[in-house]
Protein backbone atom coordinates (compact mmCIF):
# COMPACT_ATOMS: atom_id res chain seq x y z
CA UNK A 1 0.00 0.00 0.00
CA UNK A 2 1.40 3.21 -1.06
CA UNK A 3 2.51 5.15 1.89
CA UNK A 4 0.90 8.90 2.46
CA UNK A 5 2.27 11.67 3.75
CA UNK A 6 -1.39 14.14 3.81
CA UNK A 7 0.49 16.77 2.98
CA UNK A 8 -1.20 17.80 -0.53
CA UNK A 9 -5.31 18.26 -1.38
CA UNK A 10 -5.00 15.51 -3.59
CA UNK A 11 -4.02 13.11 -0.39
CA UNK A 12 -6.15 14.62 1.93
CA UNK A 13 -9.13 14.44 -0.34
CA UNK A 14 -9.05 11.59 -2.71
CA UNK A 15 -12.36 9.58 -2.40
CA UNK A 16 -13.26 6.41 -3.67
CA UNK A 17 -16.61 4.54 -4.84
CA UNK A 18 -18.23 1.56 -4.12
CA UNK A 19 -17.90 -0.76 -7.18
CA UNK A 20 -21.80 -0.57 -7.99
CA UNK A 21 -21.73 2.91 -7.40
CA UNK A 22 -19.02 3.13 -10.07
CA UNK A 23 -21.30 0.73 -12.59
CA UNK A 24 -24.96 2.25 -12.02
CA UNK A 25 -23.93 6.18 -11.51
CA UNK A 26 -22.70 6.24 -15.38
CA UNK A 27 -25.33 3.24 -16.87
CA UNK A 28 -28.08 5.31 -15.02
CA UNK A 29 -26.94 8.52 -16.59
CA UNK A 30 -26.89 6.78 -19.87
CA UNK A 31 -30.27 5.64 -19.20
CA UNK A 32 -31.75 8.64 -18.35
CA UNK A 33 -29.98 10.03 -21.28
CA UNK A 34 -32.13 8.37 -23.68
CA UNK A 35 -35.26 7.96 -21.97
CA UNK A 36 -35.37 11.95 -21.30
CA UNK A 37 -35.47 13.44 -24.43
CA UNK A 38 -38.50 10.87 -25.25
CA UNK A 39 -40.73 12.84 -23.02
CA UNK A 40 -39.62 16.03 -24.39
CA UNK A 41 -36.85 16.33 -27.02
CA UNK A 42 -35.80 19.95 -25.24
CA UNK A 43 -34.26 17.45 -22.37
CA UNK A 44 -31.85 16.42 -25.53
CA UNK A 45 -30.12 19.64 -24.33
CA UNK A 46 -28.70 17.85 -21.25
CA UNK A 47 -25.89 15.75 -20.87
CA UNK A 48 -26.26 13.71 -18.03
CA UNK A 49 -23.21 11.57 -19.15
CA UNK A 50 -20.93 14.60 -19.01
CA UNK A 51 -22.13 15.45 -15.25
CA UNK A 52 -20.69 11.88 -14.15
CA UNK A 53 -17.75 11.52 -16.04
CA UNK A 54 -17.39 15.12 -14.30
CA UNK A 55 -18.28 14.22 -10.48
CA UNK A 56 -15.91 10.58 -10.78
CA UNK A 57 -13.22 12.90 -12.48
CA UNK A 58 -13.12 15.36 -9.41
CA UNK A 59 -13.78 13.09 -6.74
CA UNK A 60 -10.92 10.72 -7.75
CA UNK A 61 -8.81 13.19 -8.51
CA UNK A 62 -6.52 10.64 -10.43
CA UNK A 63 -6.29 11.88 -14.27
CA UNK A 64 -5.68 8.33 -15.18
CA UNK A 65 -9.51 7.03 -13.85
CA UNK A 66 -10.85 10.15 -15.20
CA UNK A 67 -9.24 9.80 -18.85
CA UNK A 68 -10.93 5.92 -18.23
CA UNK A 69 -13.77 6.67 -16.72
CA UNK A 70 -14.40 9.57 -19.63
CA UNK A 71 -13.77 7.50 -22.25
CA UNK A 72 -15.89 4.24 -21.53
CA UNK A 73 -18.92 6.35 -20.73
CA UNK A 74 -18.24 8.18 -23.93
CA UNK A 75 -18.11 5.12 -25.61
CA UNK A 76 -20.89 3.40 -24.26
CA UNK A 77 -22.97 7.06 -25.38
CA UNK A 78 -21.32 7.01 -28.62
CA UNK A 79 -22.82 3.14 -29.22
CA UNK A 80 -26.06 4.71 -29.33
CA UNK A 81 -25.96 6.94 -32.12
CA UNK A 82 -25.43 6.83 -35.57
CA UNK A 83 -21.84 8.59 -35.22
CA UNK A 84 -18.83 6.60 -35.25
CA UNK A 85 -17.87 5.10 -32.24
CA UNK A 86 -14.89 7.61 -30.60
CA UNK A 87 -16.52 10.90 -31.52
CA UNK A 88 -17.78 11.44 -27.25
CA UNK A 89 -15.29 8.81 -26.05
CA UNK A 90 -12.54 11.50 -27.08
CA UNK A 91 -14.36 14.70 -26.00
CA UNK A 92 -15.18 13.03 -22.56
CA UNK A 93 -11.84 11.58 -21.71
CA UNK A 94 -10.17 15.34 -22.44
CA UNK A 95 -12.81 16.40 -20.00
CA UNK A 96 -12.45 13.41 -17.16
CA UNK A 97 -8.30 13.90 -17.44
CA UNK A 98 -8.72 17.58 -17.42
CA UNK A 99 -11.36 17.22 -14.19
CA UNK A 100 -9.21 15.23 -12.16
CA UNK A 101 -5.96 17.68 -12.73
CA UNK A 102 -8.28 20.32 -11.88
CA UNK A 103 -9.42 18.47 -8.51
CA UNK A 104 -5.73 18.05 -7.77
CA UNK A 105 -5.02 22.06 -7.52
CA UNK A 106 -8.47 23.40 -6.70
CA UNK A 107 -11.06 23.00 -3.66
CA UNK A 108 -14.10 21.21 -5.92
CA UNK A 109 -16.37 20.57 -2.91
CA UNK A 110 -17.00 24.83 -2.91
CA UNK A 111 -20.79 25.84 -4.83
CA UNK A 112 -18.57 28.25 -6.95
CA UNK A 113 -16.00 26.07 -8.25
CA UNK A 114 -18.60 23.14 -8.85
CA UNK A 115 -20.60 25.90 -10.84
CA UNK A 116 -17.59 26.88 -12.67
CA UNK A 117 -16.76 23.43 -13.53
CA UNK A 118 -19.75 22.42 -14.66
CA UNK A 119 -19.85 25.21 -16.84
CA UNK A 120 -16.52 25.59 -18.30
CA UNK A 121 -16.33 21.57 -18.78
CA UNK A 122 -19.76 21.81 -20.94
CA UNK A 123 -18.08 24.81 -23.22
CA UNK A 124 -14.99 22.68 -23.35
CA UNK A 125 -16.96 19.52 -24.53
CA UNK A 126 -18.98 20.98 -27.05
CA UNK A 127 -16.10 22.90 -28.63
CA UNK A 128 -14.24 19.21 -28.62
CA UNK A 129 -17.56 17.50 -30.56
CA UNK A 130 -17.35 20.29 -33.08
CA UNK A 131 -13.38 20.49 -33.58
CA UNK A 132 -13.77 16.47 -33.98
CA UNK A 133 -16.59 16.25 -35.77
CA UNK A 134 -15.70 19.14 -38.41
CA UNK A 135 -12.20 18.57 -38.84
CA UNK A 136 -11.42 14.86 -37.88
CA UNK A 137 -14.46 13.52 -39.58
CA UNK A 138 -14.78 16.33 -41.81
CA UNK A 139 -18.46 16.45 -42.12
CA UNK A 140 -19.99 19.88 -44.11
CA UNK A 141 -22.10 22.17 -42.71
CA UNK A 142 -21.00 21.70 -39.32
CA UNK A 143 -21.13 25.11 -37.02
CA UNK A 144 -20.40 25.42 -33.70
CA UNK A 145 -24.38 27.06 -32.14
CA UNK A 146 -22.52 29.82 -29.67
CA UNK A 147 -25.97 30.29 -27.44
CA UNK A 148 -27.34 26.86 -28.00
CA UNK A 149 -24.32 25.41 -26.53
CA UNK A 150 -24.36 28.54 -23.67
CA UNK A 151 -27.93 27.29 -22.68
CA UNK A 152 -26.81 23.55 -22.35
CA UNK A 153 -24.11 24.72 -20.25
CA UNK A 154 -26.27 26.63 -18.32
CA UNK A 155 -28.41 23.68 -18.01
CA UNK A 156 -25.91 20.70 -17.16
CA UNK A 157 -24.74 22.84 -14.61
CA UNK A 158 -28.16 23.46 -13.09
CA UNK A 159 -28.55 20.20 -13.26
CA UNK A 160 -25.20 18.96 -12.27
CA UNK A 161 -25.53 21.10 -8.61
CA UNK A 162 -28.33 19.16 -6.95
CA UNK A 163 -27.06 15.71 -8.38
CA UNK A 164 -23.17 16.79 -7.49
CA UNK A 165 -24.84 16.97 -3.57
CA UNK A 166 -26.77 13.66 -3.68
CA UNK A 167 -24.03 11.71 -5.08
CA UNK A 168 -21.46 13.10 -2.49
CA UNK A 169 -23.13 10.48 -0.30
CA UNK A 170 -21.74 7.71 -1.62
CA UNK A 171 -18.04 8.93 -1.89
CA UNK A 172 -15.54 7.21 0.70
CA UNK A 173 -12.34 8.79 1.66
CA UNK A 174 -9.22 6.47 0.67
CA UNK B 1 11.46 4.13 -16.87
CA UNK B 2 11.68 7.77 -14.92
CA UNK B 3 9.92 9.56 -17.93
CA UNK B 4 7.03 7.11 -18.11
CA UNK B 5 6.38 7.77 -14.03
CA UNK B 6 6.36 11.36 -14.43
CA UNK B 7 4.48 11.38 -17.15
CA UNK B 8 2.07 8.50 -16.68
CA UNK B 9 -0.74 10.74 -16.63
CA UNK B 10 -0.13 12.49 -20.06
CA UNK B 11 0.82 9.10 -21.55
CA UNK B 12 -2.47 7.63 -20.88
CA UNK B 13 -4.47 10.05 -22.15
CA UNK B 14 -2.56 10.30 -25.52
CA UNK B 15 -2.59 6.76 -25.26
CA UNK B 16 -6.58 6.25 -25.16
CA UNK B 17 -6.72 9.50 -27.46
CA UNK B 18 -4.70 7.88 -30.39
CA UNK B 19 -5.98 4.48 -29.97
CA UNK B 20 -9.93 6.25 -30.24
CA UNK B 21 -8.97 8.52 -33.57
CA UNK B 22 -7.32 5.45 -35.15
CA UNK B 23 -10.75 3.65 -34.46
CA UNK B 24 -12.52 6.83 -35.91
CA UNK B 25 -10.30 6.62 -39.03
CA UNK B 26 -10.55 3.22 -39.48
CA UNK B 27 -14.46 3.57 -39.03
CA UNK B 28 -14.74 6.13 -41.61
CA UNK B 29 -12.08 4.68 -44.34
CA UNK B 30 -14.92 1.83 -44.75
CA UNK B 31 -16.82 1.94 -47.86
CA UNK B 32 -20.01 2.81 -46.91
CA UNK B 33 -22.27 0.22 -47.17
CA UNK B 34 -26.25 0.83 -47.06
CA UNK B 35 -27.00 -2.57 -45.38
CA UNK B 36 -23.79 -2.93 -42.91
CA UNK B 37 -23.27 0.21 -42.13
CA UNK B 38 -20.76 -0.97 -39.67
CA UNK B 39 -17.68 -3.15 -39.21
CA UNK B 40 -18.35 -6.22 -37.09
CA UNK B 41 -16.71 -4.80 -34.38
CA UNK B 42 -18.32 -1.66 -34.32
CA UNK B 43 -21.41 -3.51 -34.59
CA UNK B 44 -20.61 -5.92 -31.50
CA UNK B 45 -19.81 -2.84 -29.03
CA UNK B 46 -23.60 -1.44 -30.65
CA UNK B 47 -25.39 -4.51 -30.06
CA UNK B 48 -23.67 -4.71 -26.10
CA UNK B 49 -24.84 -1.34 -25.22
CA UNK B 50 -27.66 -1.49 -26.91
CA UNK B 51 -28.50 -4.86 -25.18
CA UNK B 52 -27.66 -3.56 -21.74
CA UNK B 53 -30.60 0.01 -22.50
CA UNK B 54 -33.36 -2.29 -24.33
CA UNK B 55 -34.21 -3.98 -21.19
CA UNK B 56 -34.43 -0.86 -18.75
CA UNK B 57 -35.98 1.38 -21.69
CA UNK B 58 -38.31 -1.12 -22.44
CA UNK B 59 -39.64 -1.48 -18.60
CA UNK B 60 -39.30 2.15 -18.28
CA UNK B 61 -42.01 2.32 -21.76
CA UNK B 62 -44.18 0.24 -20.76
CA UNK B 63 -44.59 1.46 -17.45
CA UNK B 64 -44.82 4.91 -18.39
CA UNK B 65 -46.95 4.18 -21.71
CA UNK B 66 -49.22 2.01 -18.97
CA UNK B 67 -49.76 4.90 -16.75
CA UNK B 68 -50.52 7.41 -19.67
CA UNK B 69 -52.89 5.03 -21.37
CA UNK B 70 -54.73 4.56 -18.86
CA UNK B 71 -55.33 8.38 -18.18
CA UNK B 72 -55.97 9.16 -21.41
CA UNK B 73 -58.38 6.10 -21.68
CA UNK B 74 -60.52 7.68 -19.82
CA UNK B 75 -60.55 11.49 -20.72
CA UNK B 76 -60.98 9.79 -24.19
CA UNK B 77 -64.37 8.15 -22.93
CA UNK B 78 -65.88 12.03 -22.42
CA UNK B 79 -65.92 12.88 -26.39
CA UNK B 80 -66.36 9.51 -27.50
CA UNK B 81 -69.64 10.22 -28.77
CA UNK B 82 -68.51 13.64 -30.69
CA UNK B 83 -65.48 11.96 -32.05
CA UNK B 84 -67.86 9.19 -33.49
CA UNK B 85 -70.05 11.50 -34.96
CA UNK B 86 -66.48 13.62 -36.64
CA UNK B 87 -65.29 10.27 -37.85
CA UNK B 88 -68.37 9.33 -39.85
CA UNK B 89 -68.74 12.93 -41.49
CA UNK B 90 -64.96 12.54 -42.57
CA UNK B 91 -65.73 8.86 -43.41
CA UNK B 92 -68.67 10.53 -45.89
CA UNK B 93 -66.48 13.08 -47.06
CA UNK B 94 -63.78 10.25 -47.75
CA UNK B 95 -66.11 8.06 -50.14
CA UNK B 96 -66.16 11.62 -52.27
CA UNK B 97 -62.56 11.71 -52.31
CA UNK B 98 -62.23 8.47 -52.91
CA UNK B 99 -65.07 8.49 -56.19
CA UNK B 100 -63.51 11.84 -57.13
CA UNK B 101 -60.03 9.70 -57.79
CA UNK B 102 -61.35 5.89 -58.89
CA UNK B 103 -61.01 7.18 -62.50
CA UNK B 104 -57.59 8.38 -62.21
CA UNK B 105 -56.49 5.23 -60.65
CA UNK B 106 -58.12 3.32 -63.17
CA UNK B 107 -56.73 5.71 -66.06
CA UNK B 108 -53.26 5.52 -64.17
CA UNK B 109 -53.13 1.49 -64.51
CA UNK B 110 -53.82 1.33 -67.69
CA UNK B 111 -51.07 3.81 -68.89
CA UNK B 112 -48.92 1.68 -66.50
CA UNK B 113 -49.26 -1.64 -67.73
CA UNK B 114 -48.94 0.48 -71.35
CA UNK B 115 -45.63 1.80 -70.50
CA UNK B 116 -44.28 -1.22 -68.46
CA UNK B 117 -43.89 0.70 -65.23
CA UNK B 118 -43.77 -1.73 -62.31
CA UNK B 119 -45.26 0.47 -59.37
CA UNK B 120 -44.14 -0.41 -55.70
CA UNK B 121 -47.25 -1.11 -53.52
CA UNK B 122 -46.42 -1.64 -49.32
CA UNK B 123 -47.21 -5.42 -48.95
CA UNK B 124 -45.98 -5.84 -45.71
CA UNK B 125 -45.72 -3.56 -42.46
CA UNK B 126 -44.89 -4.19 -38.36
CA UNK B 127 -45.79 -1.58 -36.00
CA UNK B 128 -42.82 -0.71 -33.59
CA UNK B 129 -42.73 1.35 -30.11
CA UNK B 130 -40.40 4.18 -29.72
CA UNK B 131 -38.75 3.03 -26.80
CA UNK B 132 -35.47 5.30 -26.20
CA UNK B 133 -33.23 7.95 -28.30
CA UNK B 134 -29.89 8.61 -28.89
CA UNK B 135 -29.56 10.76 -26.26
CA UNK B 136 -27.88 13.61 -27.95
CA UNK B 137 -28.93 15.94 -30.35
CA UNK B 138 -25.98 15.42 -32.86
CA UNK B 139 -27.73 12.02 -33.56
CA UNK B 140 -31.49 11.84 -34.87
CA UNK B 141 -31.91 8.31 -33.57
CA UNK B 142 -34.29 6.25 -31.87
CA UNK B 143 -34.46 2.84 -30.28
CA UNK B 144 -37.37 0.75 -31.52
CA UNK B 145 -39.06 -2.38 -29.12
CA UNK B 146 -38.59 -4.97 -32.88
CA UNK B 147 -36.16 -5.95 -34.27
CA UNK B 148 -34.54 -8.66 -36.65
CA UNK B 149 -36.75 -11.27 -34.65
CA UNK B 150 -39.82 -9.39 -35.88
CA UNK B 151 -38.60 -9.77 -39.40
CA UNK B 152 -37.05 -6.26 -39.43
CA UNK B 153 -33.95 -5.60 -41.71
CA UNK B 154 -31.66 -2.57 -42.00
CA UNK B 155 -32.16 0.05 -44.76
CA UNK B 156 -36.51 -0.15 -44.45
CA UNK B 157 -38.74 2.58 -44.75
CA UNK B 158 -40.23 3.60 -41.65
CA UNK B 159 -43.16 5.64 -41.63
CA UNK B 160 -46.36 7.19 -39.78
CA UNK B 161 -49.88 7.63 -40.69
CA UNK B 162 -48.64 11.64 -41.56
CA UNK B 163 -45.61 10.57 -43.32
CA UNK B 164 -42.28 9.07 -43.80
CA UNK B 165 -40.10 9.55 -40.95
CA UNK B 166 -36.52 7.31 -41.58
CA UNK B 167 -35.40 3.89 -42.28
CA UNK B 168 -33.61 1.61 -40.23
CA UNK B 169 -29.72 1.32 -39.27
CA UNK B 170 -29.00 -1.19 -37.38
CA UNK B 171 -31.33 -4.24 -36.70
CA UNK B 172 -30.56 -6.22 -33.33
CA UNK B 173 -32.42 -9.59 -32.35
CA UNK B 174 -34.52 -7.68 -30.28
CA UNK B 175 -34.51 -4.00 -31.30
CA UNK B 176 -33.44 -2.05 -33.71
CA UNK B 177 -32.29 1.80 -34.46
CA UNK B 178 -34.22 3.89 -36.15
CA UNK B 179 -32.27 6.66 -38.49
CA UNK B 180 -34.25 9.77 -38.86
CA UNK B 181 -35.14 11.41 -41.79
CA UNK B 182 -33.63 14.99 -40.45
CA UNK B 183 -30.05 13.72 -38.87
CA UNK B 184 -27.74 15.06 -40.54
CA UNK B 185 -26.16 11.68 -42.43
CA UNK B 186 -30.16 10.96 -43.60
CA UNK B 187 -31.76 11.42 -47.07
CA UNK B 188 -34.61 10.60 -49.25
CA UNK B 189 -34.93 10.79 -52.71
CA UNK B 190 -38.20 13.11 -53.33
CA UNK B 191 -40.52 14.84 -55.60
CA UNK B 192 -41.85 18.21 -55.61
CA UNK B 193 -46.16 17.60 -56.32
CA UNK B 194 -47.38 20.28 -58.38
CA UNK B 195 -43.93 21.13 -60.60
CA UNK B 196 -42.85 17.46 -60.48
CA UNK B 197 -39.29 18.17 -59.90
CA UNK B 198 -36.77 15.40 -58.76
CA UNK B 199 -34.72 16.41 -55.45
CA UNK B 200 -32.81 15.48 -52.52
CA UNK B 201 -34.04 16.24 -49.23
CA UNK B 202 -31.46 15.95 -46.62
CA UNK B 203 -31.28 16.25 -42.75
CA UNK B 204 -28.87 19.25 -41.69
CA UNK B 205 -27.10 19.46 -38.49
CA UNK B 206 -29.20 21.61 -36.63
CA UNK B 207 -32.24 18.18 -37.54
CA UNK B 208 -34.03 20.35 -40.07
CA UNK B 209 -35.38 19.08 -43.73
CA UNK B 210 -33.36 20.37 -46.50
CA UNK B 211 -33.27 20.52 -50.30
CA UNK B 212 -29.99 21.82 -51.30
CA UNK B 213 -29.75 20.13 -55.28
CA UNK B 214 -31.87 22.12 -57.05
CA UNK B 215 -31.28 25.65 -58.76
CA UNK B 216 -33.52 28.39 -58.35
CA UNK B 217 -36.57 28.00 -59.94
CA UNK B 218 -39.58 30.48 -59.64
CA UNK B 219 -42.61 27.76 -59.49
CA UNK B 220 -41.47 26.54 -56.59
CA UNK B 221 -43.47 28.45 -53.89
CA UNK B 222 -43.55 28.12 -49.88
CA UNK B 223 -46.50 25.36 -48.98
CA UNK B 224 -45.66 23.07 -52.46
CA UNK B 225 -46.14 19.19 -51.06
CA UNK B 226 -42.61 17.17 -51.29
CA UNK B 227 -43.72 13.45 -51.92
CA UNK B 228 -41.28 10.34 -51.99
CA UNK B 229 -39.65 9.90 -55.58
CA UNK B 230 -39.09 5.60 -55.22
CA UNK B 231 -35.84 6.56 -57.18
CA UNK B 232 -33.63 5.66 -53.67
CA UNK B 233 -35.35 2.27 -53.58
CA UNK B 234 -35.88 2.36 -49.75
CA UNK B 235 -39.02 4.80 -49.69
CA UNK B 236 -42.07 3.46 -51.92
CA UNK B 237 -43.56 6.61 -54.40
CA UNK B 238 -45.60 9.19 -53.31
CA UNK B 239 -45.19 9.29 -49.63
CA UNK B 240 -45.96 12.31 -48.08
CA UNK B 241 -42.59 14.12 -46.84
CA UNK B 242 -43.24 17.84 -45.64
CA UNK B 243 -43.84 21.07 -47.21
CA UNK B 244 -42.01 24.07 -48.72
CA UNK B 245 -41.46 26.29 -45.90
CA UNK B 246 -38.98 29.00 -47.46
CA UNK B 247 -36.68 29.43 -50.86
CA UNK B 248 -33.05 30.91 -50.20
CA UNK B 249 -29.82 31.38 -51.99
CA UNK B 250 -27.60 28.95 -50.60
CA UNK B 251 -24.48 31.19 -50.45
CA UNK B 252 -22.36 28.28 -50.06
CA UNK B 253 -23.24 26.23 -52.74
CA UNK B 254 -24.21 28.48 -55.95
CA UNK B 255 -25.73 28.45 -57.85
CA UNK B 256 -28.14 25.85 -55.69
CA UNK B 257 -30.93 27.61 -53.69
CA UNK B 258 -31.64 25.85 -49.82
CA UNK B 259 -35.31 25.02 -49.45
CA UNK B 260 -36.27 24.85 -46.39
CA UNK B 261 -38.80 21.54 -45.69
CA UNK B 262 -41.44 21.21 -42.70
CA UNK B 263 -41.61 17.42 -42.34
CA UNK B 264 -45.27 16.12 -42.27
CA UNK B 265 -44.72 13.88 -39.73
CA UNK B 266 -43.60 15.23 -36.27
CA UNK B 267 -40.01 13.34 -35.98
CA UNK B 268 -39.29 14.98 -32.32
CA UNK B 269 -42.74 13.17 -30.68
CA UNK B 270 -42.42 10.07 -32.31
CA UNK B 271 -44.57 7.08 -29.98
CA UNK B 272 -45.30 3.83 -32.71
CA UNK B 273 -43.93 4.38 -36.53
CA UNK B 274 -44.61 1.67 -39.25
CA UNK B 275 -41.63 -0.41 -40.66
CA UNK B 276 -42.69 -1.07 -43.79
CA UNK B 277 -41.33 -4.76 -44.34
CA UNK B 278 -42.35 -5.40 -47.90
CA UNK B 279 -42.99 -4.08 -51.25
CA UNK B 280 -44.70 -5.56 -53.92
CA UNK B 281 -45.44 -4.43 -57.40
CA UNK B 282 -49.56 -5.76 -57.24
CA UNK B 283 -51.53 -3.59 -55.30
CA UNK B 284 -52.39 -5.24 -51.68
CA UNK B 285 -55.44 -7.89 -51.65
CA UNK B 286 -57.65 -5.91 -49.75
CA UNK B 287 -56.79 -2.57 -51.88
CA UNK B 288 -56.88 -5.10 -55.04
CA UNK B 289 -61.04 -6.11 -54.03
CA UNK B 290 -61.67 -2.10 -53.15
CA UNK B 291 -60.53 -1.39 -56.63
CA UNK B 292 -62.31 -4.02 -58.56
CA UNK B 293 -65.73 -3.20 -56.46
CA UNK B 294 -65.02 0.74 -57.46
CA UNK B 295 -64.37 -0.43 -61.30
CA UNK B 296 -67.86 -2.84 -61.19
CA UNK B 297 -69.93 0.63 -59.72
CA UNK B 298 -67.88 2.54 -62.55
CA UNK B 299 -69.27 0.37 -64.91
CA UNK B 300 -72.70 0.37 -63.35
CA UNK B 301 -73.08 3.39 -62.78
CA UNK B 302 -71.97 4.55 -66.83
CA UNK B 303 -74.66 2.13 -67.66
CA UNK B 304 -77.37 3.70 -65.89
CA UNK B 305 -76.31 7.19 -67.15
CA UNK B 306 -76.73 5.26 -70.92
CA UNK B 307 -80.02 4.29 -69.85
CA UNK B 308 -80.85 7.95 -68.74
CA UNK B 309 -81.41 6.33 -65.34
CA UNK B 310 -82.48 9.48 -62.69
CA UNK B 311 -79.10 10.06 -60.44
CA UNK B 312 -78.98 8.01 -56.62
CA UNK B 313 -80.22 10.80 -53.91
CA UNK B 314 -76.77 10.20 -52.57
CA UNK B 315 -75.00 11.48 -55.58
CA UNK B 316 -76.80 15.34 -54.70
CA UNK B 317 -73.48 16.99 -52.72
CA UNK B 318 -71.52 16.38 -55.39
CA UNK B 319 -74.06 17.73 -57.86
CA UNK B 320 -72.90 21.32 -57.28
CA UNK B 321 -69.45 20.08 -58.63
CA UNK B 322 -70.28 18.29 -61.48
CA UNK B 323 -69.81 15.08 -60.13
CA UNK B 324 -72.07 11.67 -60.14
CA UNK B 325 -71.32 10.36 -56.87
CA UNK B 326 -73.47 7.49 -55.29
CA UNK B 327 -72.70 5.46 -52.37
CA UNK B 328 -73.19 3.13 -49.12
CA UNK B 329 -74.20 6.46 -46.94
CA UNK B 330 -77.62 5.56 -45.24
CA UNK B 331 -79.12 9.11 -44.99
CA UNK B 332 -78.57 12.20 -47.14
CA UNK B 333 -76.15 14.58 -46.68
CA UNK B 334 -78.33 17.50 -46.72
CA UNK B 335 -79.17 19.61 -44.47
CA UNK B 336 -82.12 19.93 -42.64
CA UNK B 337 -84.80 22.10 -44.77
CA UNK B 338 -83.26 21.16 -48.29
CA UNK B 339 -85.64 19.71 -50.99
CA UNK B 340 -86.05 16.05 -50.74
CA UNK B 341 -84.73 13.77 -52.96
CA UNK B 342 -86.42 10.85 -54.60
CA UNK B 343 -83.90 7.97 -54.32
CA UNK B 344 -84.52 5.81 -56.89
CA UNK B 345 -85.57 1.65 -56.02
CA UNK B 346 -82.20 -0.25 -54.79
CA UNK B 347 -82.50 -2.45 -57.41
CA UNK B 348 -82.00 0.08 -59.37
CA UNK B 349 -79.49 2.48 -58.10
CA UNK B 350 -76.39 2.09 -59.63
CA UNK B 351 -74.79 2.58 -56.57
CA UNK B 352 -70.95 3.33 -57.92
CA UNK B 353 -68.80 5.72 -56.26
CA UNK B 354 -67.66 6.93 -59.53
CA UNK B 355 -67.81 10.54 -61.02
CA UNK B 356 -69.23 11.04 -64.51
CA UNK B 357 -70.53 14.17 -66.18
CA UNK B 358 -74.01 15.37 -65.93
CA UNK B 359 -75.80 14.93 -69.22
CA UNK B 360 -76.64 18.50 -71.12
CA UNK B 361 -79.95 19.88 -70.77
CA UNK B 362 -79.37 21.72 -74.32
CA UNK B 363 -76.99 19.37 -76.08
CA UNK B 364 -74.37 20.71 -78.74
CA UNK B 365 -71.68 19.67 -80.32
CA UNK B 366 -69.02 19.99 -77.48
CA UNK B 367 -71.35 17.99 -74.97
CA UNK B 368 -69.55 14.78 -73.64
CA UNK B 369 -70.52 11.76 -76.20
CA UNK B 370 -71.67 13.60 -78.95
CA UNK B 371 -68.61 13.18 -80.97
CA UNK B 372 -68.06 9.84 -82.90
CA UNK B 373 -65.27 7.65 -81.18
CA UNK B 374 -61.39 8.11 -82.32
CA UNK B 375 -61.69 4.84 -83.90
CA UNK B 376 -64.44 6.08 -86.31
CA UNK B 377 -62.88 9.00 -87.43
CA UNK B 378 -60.97 9.89 -90.66
CA UNK B 379 -58.18 12.06 -90.66
CA UNK B 380 -58.91 15.24 -92.56
CA UNK B 381 -62.92 13.62 -93.21
CA UNK B 382 -65.96 16.18 -91.90
CA UNK B 383 -68.42 14.19 -89.51
CA UNK B 384 -71.97 14.73 -88.32
CA UNK B 385 -72.04 14.71 -84.86
CA UNK B 386 -73.86 11.53 -83.31
CA UNK B 387 -77.31 12.58 -81.72
CA UNK B 388 -77.03 12.22 -78.23
CA UNK B 389 -79.41 10.20 -76.18
CA UNK B 390 -81.96 12.34 -74.69
CA UNK B 391 -81.88 13.89 -71.56
CA UNK B 392 -83.70 11.80 -68.79
CA UNK B 393 -85.61 14.12 -66.79
CA UNK B 394 -83.91 15.04 -63.42
CA UNK B 395 -85.46 15.05 -60.66
CA UNK B 396 -85.80 18.70 -58.99
CA UNK B 397 -84.00 18.37 -55.91
CA UNK B 398 -81.13 17.45 -58.11
CA UNK B 399 -81.12 21.19 -59.62
CA UNK B 400 -82.33 22.82 -56.52
CA UNK B 401 -78.48 22.85 -55.92
CA UNK B 402 -77.39 24.24 -59.04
Amino acid sequence: MATRSYTSRRELEQYSFHPAMTLLVPLGAILLQVMLPKLSWRLGLLDLPLIATIFFAVARRSPVAGTLTGALIGLAQDALTNQPIGVNGMAKCVVGYAGASIGVRVDVENLSTRVLLNFGFSMMQSVLLFLIQRYLLGIPGMHLLWLHELIRALANTAVALPLFLMLDRGKRMI
Amino acid sequence: MEFFSRYKNALVLIAVLLAQTIALAVQVRRAPDAAEPDSHQVRLLRLWVTSLVTPFARTAHFVGSGVRGGFSNYVALWHVRQQNQELRDRLAAMRMEQAEQVEDVMQGHRLQAMLHFREQYVGGSVVAQVIATSGTDQSRMLLLDKGADAGLKPEMAVVTPDGVVGKLRDVFPHSSQLLLLNDQSSGAGVILASTRLRAIVKGTPTGRLQIGNLTADSRIQPGEKVLTSGGDQVFPRGLPVGTVESISPDPEHQPYTSIRVRPAANLSQLEEVLVITELQSELPGQAQEDLKEAEAKHLADVAAAKAGQPLPSQAAPALGRGLDLSGGVPEPLGAAGETKVQAPPPEKAPGGLVPKPIPALRPDRYSPGVTPPAVDLTPGASHAPVSPPAPARQPESQEAPR
